[in-house]
């Protein structure tokens, strides 16, 4: 069972929904027990960083970390990915779990912000959940923070600077764009999650 | 790169898509989640539902529909028409839509917005403004309940207004080409986007692949939008979106 974690930032819906469509056993849930007992996590995120502070009061943070120090497999969409970096400008005080290295900053107001549409992969290097997506492939975007280019970026996207469009560590899997809203490629990379 | 997005628009009463439709290979031209389906495969970046049903009891009809469309539909789906409370959107979302459209009621009380945009954050909170031209044609005023209703309000301040607010994009409708097929305004549309940091969605007088073009050059649009269009004029919306491309604007291709 894929556990689809709710901290009460949005609307989970249309990752369950993909899930569904892909044939996969998944549930919604804010209980650390059912998280803790997951075959793989789901953490969605929309909205401000600070929300991800909900995780460590309801005791999820916790379960994750425990989870993925299992060898669990992660997947961060959006702000759930954002998460997984140290920390991010939109709420300096709030901590991310720190598996991967950097701060997300702010986009600079040289360009529109958020960052809303259908934008261009620039697939880096091989990649386990982006098998079978073509570089150059279009994803769908909506944010105003950005996580910055590291050794664990997989795909960059280029909005006012290049940017972590997908990063990947053993396990460890994040993607700033919407899987569950990007047409046949945002099924593809679900599909490749779900079979890990 | 960004491209700019083209968003089929579905007018949907008591469950049926009002205005022509001429689709081929559909088992049924009126369904809602079957025309969703068939836009999304054929190109469109966005699928925008609008209710336009009088009755309030309807209502039960409309959120059976977004969960029928929602299920087979896998790029954005946004449903607008009727939602005046917290409640109602969250009752759309559950249905599966991912952004809800708000006109007369985020009129009515701007703190709608942002009690929306808390809970399921900006990037789900459209904001849609019809407007209207007046001062002899030197500024845009903003109408409710389907253009029947004039509110005083300049439509450039009140999309701003909305932006302060929480709304994370602004789908901005000119009354005066709306089913004119005669283009949009870019002008408006124009003063609009310049006026504000959020995504802007041109709709009204779509009616060929040149006025998409004229929209996102001169009118500064991020995205646009059109419902008879895609019924007739074009079998495949990707069609129309390769001659916009031709002319240099960035769109997904192939979709």
């Amino acid at each position: 069972m894929i556990a689809i974690v709710d901290y009460g930032a949005g609307n989970l819906v249309s990752v369950k929904k993909a899930l569904d469509w892909l044939g996969a056993e998944s549930a919604i849930t804010s209980d650390p027990g059912q998280v803790a007992k997951a075959s793989k996590i789901v953490l969605p995120g929309v909205g401000h960083f600070a929300s991800t502070a909900a995780l460590g009061r309801l005791g999820l943070q916790d379960a994750i970390a425990n989870a993925i120090g299992r060898g669990i497999p992660f997947l961060g969409i959006c702000v759930g990915m954002q998460w997984m970096f140290e920390r991010s400008q939109e709420s300096p005080k709030t901590l991310g779990l720190g598996l991967m290295e950097g701060e997300c900053e702010r986009f600079p107001d040289s360009v529109k912000s958020p960052h809303v549409g259908w934008n261009q992969l620039e697939v880096a290097s091989s990649s386990r959940l982006l098998r079978g997506v073509p570089s150059s492939a279009f994803v769908y975007f909506t944010h105003s923070y950005r996580a910055p280019v590291s050794d664990t970026t997989t795909a960059c996207c280029e909005y006012g600077g290049r940017f972590s469009a997908a990063v990947e560590r053993d396990h460890l899997f994040g993607v700033q764009f919407h899987p569950e809203k990007s047409g046949e490629i945002g099924l593809t990379l679900l599909g490749n999650f779900c079979a890990l | 790169m960004l491209t700019k997005r083209i968003i089929a628009c579905l007018d949907v009463d008591g469950g049926r898509v009002v205005k022509g439709v001429q689709f081929e290979n559909l088992r049924d031209a009126g369904d809602p989640a079957e025309l969703a389906k068939a836009h999304s495969a054929s190109g469109a970046d966005e699928i925008v539902l609008l209710d336009i049903s009088a009755a309030h009891e309807q209502r039960g009809t409309l959120l059976d529909t977004v969960r029928r469309a929602a299920r087979q539909l896998f790029i954005p789906f946004t449903v607008g028409g009727g939602i005046r409370t917290l409640e109602d959107a969250a009752a759309v979302f559950s249905a599966g839509a991912d952004k809800i459209s708000i006109n007369s009621a985020a009129l009515a009380d701007p703190t709608l917005i942002t009690r929306i945009a808390e809970r399921f954050g900006s990037q789900a909170v459209v904001v849609a403004i019809d407007a209207k031209r007046s001062d002899g044609g030197n500024r845009w005023e903003a109408f409710t309940h389907g253009g029947r209703a004039g509110t005083g309000r300049d439509a450039v301040s009140w999309a701003q207004e909305a932006e302060s607010c929480g709304a994370g994009e602004i789908l901005l409708t000119s009354m005066d080409r709306d089913g004119t097929g005669s283009g949009f305004d870019c002008d408006l549309t124009r003063a609009v986007a310049d006026s504000v940091r959020i995504p802007v969605i041109a709709s009204g007088g779509a009616g060929g692949a040149q006025h998409f073009v004229e929209v996102f050059r001169r009118g500064h649009a991020d995205a646009a939008l059109a419902a008879s269009i895609f019924h007739y004029g074009f079998g495949r919306l990707i069609e129309l979106k390769q001659q916009v491309a031709t002319q240099g604007i960035p769109m997904r291709l192939p979709c």
